[in-house]
């Protein structure tokens, strides 16, 4: 479910497919975190992901956190529309710092 | 509770709820107290989106609340109550019944068909909704924060959900999605604060916490409820709109983050702007020692105004309702069914007490039963009457078709009624809503003429259509008139014709003509001519009024206009019935149905007899039924009348007048001709109980086969031998 893109200079690619939700949770901390290293900027290429619940946000969050406090970023990148969705709905845009990726809230 | 239950009350009160509404709608226009009216309306809207929202029906809770809102602007004049706007207005209350049908069906969710009709209805309230003019409503978030003052119509919720939410299967966002649909979230904030360390976090816990600024008219256990089922699993602290600073100071003491972090929180989420924050601090440090716990509760308890005039609205209607329900009790159908059932078999165990009390002689037993049946008929009577309800409702949900009808039309027609006092059996109500409406509809579209059609034939412009009730001999007659041009006798012949449903050149009576008009073939026509549209779906109104055991005429005047009178029996459960020997069986006839009784004696097997100088056709039931044993010395005709039509019967012996508990007949029956259901004797045996409408149709189908075969020779049907 998830291929790992590797170039130079290039932040580091992780795409992650199909559910973000608790049913998958201990796998997707695995997923998220792994990645996650010192001074690294880790995308996340959501475009695949066709669920997100609660779960899934807590550990996008936390991977977030994490990288910053590792003095690295997390940025997310092509959301899918089950991920805008949510992120509209928690208007969770500013905190992934992310504008161009997510959608102005409309409602 | 039990859910079904209390779901089952919902459905009633809100039809009641939308009942009122549109009688209060359908009045708007005639009343005198104008505000009042769009108070009540607006009351029972409000209640039924509030209920609507105790069951998580969210579809409802949706659509009732945009209509809420309008009616709100309209309560505070700023949207103008016109003949349009009351039919736009009604077309929602039926929506709102559609979907409140398909709850009652067992479907809680959204039904797509269903929503795509709302969503139009949808359309035309917002443009109403848009075009008045709203001071201050509907406020977004950036007015917010640029204003200053502490007047937020929003509410606050503070989420801190529990560790275990996740596991338990519920998932925090489908909580805040369904907040979506009780109003506006203007803002959002999530916290992740609670979220431990990557090593020491649990993904399948929950950390999330969520501050929210909720613009909604919906009341604060409406709000509650939307977080029923996690109440034991999450930390649900919901503020009013315009509550006092040092409530959400209070707020913020006790939520587990920091204090001047939750406050920019506040501010973000567009609750608080920071100049009151700033004020709410400074006022809560210079305080705090001071002021006790006890003072700053006095001070949450001065509730906002919005929320007090909620309650009060509330309260007025809550009294409203009690003094209309001090005076009567709301009673389960089945429970009174039961108690019919009941007294049903107390007429059958004295009929059984009457037989053994004659057969011994014993005059004092005999005296004592008298009495005891005479009270057992009063419990008869008075327990039939709990089942029976006035007409006039059924009747004032006919304006609304006029109404409605007339407009789509382009006709002015006025809808006179009388007789709603009249009274019948509630299962018979019920059931002849549908045929009523069907006959009031036909009346109007193609009755009535056009205005300018009316006025040249010297008619008023406005035409009227009359809804007549009355009790006549058990049944009750329900008659719908109009002004109209009346049918058109040629027209129903030639199309009658046409569809090979009667035979050219023959002579048929106004009154058979026109019952043409109900045969099935004719409802399939085009809607072109008055007479085809006329005909559609009359068979169905006729087949659910014979399903009643009742009948259907019509009279009609070329000119003036036609009525279509419907008889239907007053109960469906217990009759008078007069019970007559054919061999050894005993039938049933309903007395109500009976003009008199007389000597016959003849033994040819004619079908007609003299009665009072007039022609009388005879029904034979021991042919009839092919009943065994041999045929009485001393027999007697009942001439029993339906419809105008008198028929005698000629049976074996005269047993007199009994109550009759109807039994009705098991499916394998139905085809059974004639026979209406049965019943039980005090001696155990069954009686069949005869149908006389259907006899007396027989007589006429005779009649008809007679006169047919006269029209066409004797010889006919002809079968011309092959020619080898």
């Amino acid at each position: 479910m998830t291929t790992i893109e590797q170039s130079n200079n290039a932040p580091h690619v992780v795409h992650i497919e199909g559910e973000m939700t608790i049913y998958r949770a201990a796998e997707i901390k695995q997923t998220l975190l792994t990645p996650i290293v010192e001074s690294a900027v880790v995308e996340f290429n959501l475009s695949k992901v066709t669920e997100l619940d609660s779960a899934g946000v807590q550990l996008l969050m936390l991977a977030k956190r994490t990288a910053q406090t590792k003095h690295g970023d997390v940025r997310l990148v092509a959301l899918s529309p089950a991920v805008l969705d949510v992120m509209q709905l928690l208007d969770l845009g500013s905190y992934f710092r992310d504008a161009s990726a997510i959608a102005p809230r409309t409602g | 509770m039990d859910i079904d239950q209390a779901l089952q009350t919902f459905i009633v009160e809100s039809r009641e709820l939308l009942e009122a509404m549109n009688d209060g709608l359908l009045g708007i226009e005639h009343t005198r107290d104008r505000a009042e009216s769009v108070n009540a309306i607006f009351r029972a809207a409000h209640t039924i989106k509030g209920s609507a929202g105790l069951f998580s029906l969210d579809h409802i809770v949706a659509f009732t609340h945009v209509l809420e809102s309008l009616l709100d602007d309209a309560r505070g004049g700023h949207v103008e109550i016109s003949g349009e706007l009351v039919s736009l207005l009604l077309s929602c209350g039926d929506h709102i019944g559609e979907l409140i049908d398909a709850v009652e069906a067992g479907q809680r969710g959204v039904d797509e068909a269903l929503a795509q009709r709302g969503a139009p209805l949808l359309e035309r309230l917002r443009t109403y909704l848009h075009a008045a003019p709203l001071p201050g409503k509907l406020p977004t978030v950036a007015q917010r924060v640029d204003s200053t003052a502490v007047d937020t119509d929003c509410w606050h919720i503070s989420l801190r959900f529990g560790r275990d939410v996740l596991k338990n299967c519920l998932d925090p966002l489908s909580f805040i999605r369904y907040l979506g649909k009780l109003g506006t979230i203007t803002g959002i904030v999530t916290l992740p604060d609670a979220i431990p360390a990557a090593a020491e976090m649990d993904p399948d816990s929950c950390y999330l916490g969520f501050e929210i600024a909720f613009n909604s008219e919906s009341d604060k256990a409406a709000i509650e409820n939307v977080f029923e089922f996690v109440r034991d699993d999450c930390a649900v602290q919901i503020l009013p709109p315009r509550s006092r600073i040092s409530q959400y100071i209070r707020l913020i003491d006790e939520l587990p983050e920091e204090p001047a972090q939750l406050g920019e929180i506040l501010v973000k989420c567009g609750t608080l702007t920071a100049k009151e924050l700033d004020a709410g601090l400074g006022h809560q440090s210079s305080v705090a020692n001071t002021q006790l716990i006890g003072a700053i509760l006095v001070e949450q308890g001065a509730v906002p105004t919005a929320v007090l005039e909620a309650a009060l609205a509330k309260q007025q209607q809550v009294n409203a309702l009690r003094i209309q329900n001090a005076s009567s009790i709301r009673v389960d159908a089945d429970k009174l069914d039961r108690l019919i059932n009941l007294v049903g078999e107390l007429i059958i165990a004295g009929a059984s007490i009457d037989l053994i009390a004659r057969r011994t002689r014993n005059v004092e037993l005999q005296e004592c039963n008298a009495t005891l049946s005479e009270l057992v008929e009063q419990v008869r009577d008075s327990a039939l009457q709990l089942r029976m309800v006035k007409i006039g409702a059924t009747f004032s949900r006919l304006k609304r078709v006029v109404h409605d009808v007339a407009r789509e039309l382009g006709k002015d027609i006025e809808l006179q009624i009388s007789g709603e006092d009249t009274e019948l059996d509630k299962t018979v109500v019920e059931k002849i809503g549908d045929p009523l409406m069907h006959l009031v509809r036909n009346a109007m579209d193609h009755g009535i003429g056009a205005p300018d059609v009316r006025a040249a034939r010297g008619k008023p412009a406005q035409g009227t259509i009359a809804l007549n009730a009355y009790h006549d001999a058990g049944n009750i007659v329900i008659q719908v008139s109009d002004d109209g041009s009346g049918l058109n006798r040629e027209k129903i012949l030639a199309e009658a014709i046409e569809r090979g449903l009667i035979e050219a050149g023959k002579s048929l009576s106004d009154a058979e003509v026109f019952d043409l008009i109900f045969e099935p073939g004719f409802s399939t026509a085009e809607q072109v001519t008055n007479l085809s549209g006329r005909g559609v779906g009359m068979d169905v109104v006729k087949r659910n009024i014979t399903a009643l055991r009742g009948s259907v005429g019509i009279a009609s005047q070329a000119g003036q206009g036609t009525t279509v009178t419907v008889r239907l029996p007053l109960t469906l459960a217990i009759i008078n019935g007069f019970q007559v020997g054919v061999g050894d069986t005993v039938f049933v006839v309903p007395l109500d149905m009976i003009e008199e009784c007389v000597r016959f004696s003849s033994d040819n097997d004619q079908e007609y007899t003299d009665l009072h100088g007039q022609v009388l056709p005879l029904i034979r039931l021991h042919a009839l039924f092919e009943v065994e044993g041999a045929v009485g010395p001393r027999q007697s005709i009942v001439v029993i009348k339906h419809a105008g039509k008198r028929t005698g019967l000629v049976v074996d012996a005269l047993l007199g007048e009994f109550q009759t508990v109807i039994k009705p007949l098991s499916r394998i029956f139905s085809q059974l001709k004639c026979i209406s259901g049965s019943s039980i004797l005090g001696s155990g045996e069954v009686a069949l109980i005869l149908d006389a409408p259907a006899l007396v149709q027989q007589v006429v189908i005779r009649e008809m086969e007679r006169s047919m075969s006269a029209a066409r020779g004797p010889a006919l049907p002809v079968r011309v031998p092959d020619a080898a």
